[in-house]
């Protein structure tokens, strides 16, 4: 058995880092709120421009534009998020075993290349010596649009000059605090937007011209989608961390009372051996 | 047409800028400056560099926005801009650095620069934010 002076440093050890995870615990908490108002916020704009795309494309012909062409997949491409830093639970590890599986699905005579944000995943596919073309690291901590535009700009560029056919996002939506769920997204070529057919087809007063307008809206919406995917991983991240640090709080406390039992029982048999030593020196001198 | 005001959102990726009934407004189009009143037909544009104003009454309120698209359908206006400031929420310490900058950059630049355009744009949103500021009650 653990001598008292072990125990009680186990105990004060145990304590410390139960005050790291209720901190982390905190911390996360509140950046989920933040992250949470900022999906709430950019939603608006995503979904008007969702519905402009959506009314523009049934009046100009489709395929016109290079990001609606569908092209034979040869080569696709895979933009995966992940967190920079550690201490989420299984986050990461659920993100990174979905591009596994997809890796591993792959078509024969396909080429896949890996776009990755987020120093988690970077680190583990760059052991495994996967072929990545773009990696962006700490540009989740507060999210720009300029540094979504940013990707979203390369990604459209290169599309665009055919270094890939299909574009695939992997990600973690966010449910709620407790729920996170992998996604996996095709944003390139752009999936035509259904229009609802009781829609009514307003005739506007273009200015420029409707493809004009539309050639500028496609790259955007593209850059909208992802920085809406980034929001989300975001507010997935602080969820996942906050689960992950109440739990780890919680086991702290568990621990502590197991340890404090043991303590306390060191310390009644320390006292008990002491006091019958007492007693038989007494009995000893009589 | 009966109304006399419209609904007027100017929307960001980042956020809600906002939603007022309004009486008139003009933007900054591509192709030139337009104004909408109530009743304008459905209306599409593309929005460059400049300043939204909008009239409420008799007090006028103005916006510095880049880059976007405006849409006026009905009795309501949606600008979605990249960027989109109110009058007073323009840091003008931060706009006048940026002017200054891009003046610098510029005297070494000549028009054939790859980046001209970008100094350009960036004087151009400096600018306009000064103005914008420039404006406030």
């Amino acid at each position: 058995m653990p001598s008292l002076k072990d125990i009680r440093k186990r105990i004060a050890s145990v304590k410390s880092t139960q005050q790291i995870t209720k901190a982390m615990k905190m911390v996360a908490a509140a950046k989920l709120r933040r992250a949470q108002e900022g999906i709430t916020q950019a939603r608006p704009y995503a979904d008007k421009m969702r519905e402009v795309i959506g009314s523009l494309s049934v009046r100009v012909e489709q395929n016109h534009h290079p990001l609606l062409v569908r092209r034979e997949v040869k080569k696709r491409e895979i933009l995966m998020t992940t967190s920079d830093r550690g201490l989420c639970g299984g986050y990461n590890q659920n993100v990174i075993r979905e591009v596994t599986r997809l890796l591993k699905e792959t078509e024969e005579g396909v080429e896949v290349q890996l776009n990755i944000i987020g120093r988690k995943g970077l680190d583990y596919f760059k052991r495994r010596d996967y072929p990545i073309r773009k990696e962006y690291r700490n540009i989740l901590g507060d999210i720009d649009y300029k540094v979504a535009a940013e990707v979203g700009k390369d990604i459209v560029a290169a599309y665009e000059s055919e270094e890939f056919d299909e574009l695939v996002m992997v990600y973690n939506h966010f449910r709620s605090a407790i729920s996170q769920v992998v996604t996996v997204q095709k944003l390139l070529p752009i999936e035509p937007i259904p229009v609802p057919e009781d829609a009514v087809i307003t005739e506007y007063i273009y200015e420029p011209s409707e493809k004009a307008i539309l050639n500028q809206l496609l790259p955007r919406y593209v850059e909208v989608q992802i920085f809406r995917a980034m929001l989300e991983a975001l507010a997935s991240e602080y969820g996942a961390r906050m689960t992950a640090m109440e739990s780890a709080t919680n086991n702290a406390s568990e621990m502590i009372d197991r340890l404090t039992l043991d303590m306390n029982r060191a310390r009644q048999a320390a006292i008990t051996k002491e006091l019958m030593e007492i007693v038989g020196g007494a009995e000893a001198l009589k | 047409m009966a109304e006399k005001s419209f609904l007027l959102e100017v929307v960001t990726p980042r956020r809600l800028v906002l939603s007022e009934k309004v009486d008139e407004i003009t933007a900054p189009g591509e192709l030139g400056e337009f104004g909408v009143l109530p009743g304008h037909i459905p209306f599409f544009a593309t929005l460059g560099i400049g300043e939204v104003m909008y009239r409420q009454g008799e007090s006028k309120r103005y916006i510095a926005v880049s880059w976007g698209f405006a849409e006026v359908l009905g009795n309501k206006v949606t600008i979605l801009a990249e960027i989109a400031e109110l009058d007073t929420e323009i840091d003008v310490e931060r706009a006048k650095r940026k002017k200054e900058l891009a003046e610098e950059k510029l005297k070494t630049m000549s028009a054939d620069d790859k980046d001209y355009l970008k100094v350009k744009a960036s004087l151009n949103k400096a600018m306009t934010r000064m103005i914008v500021a420039g404006r406030r009650m």
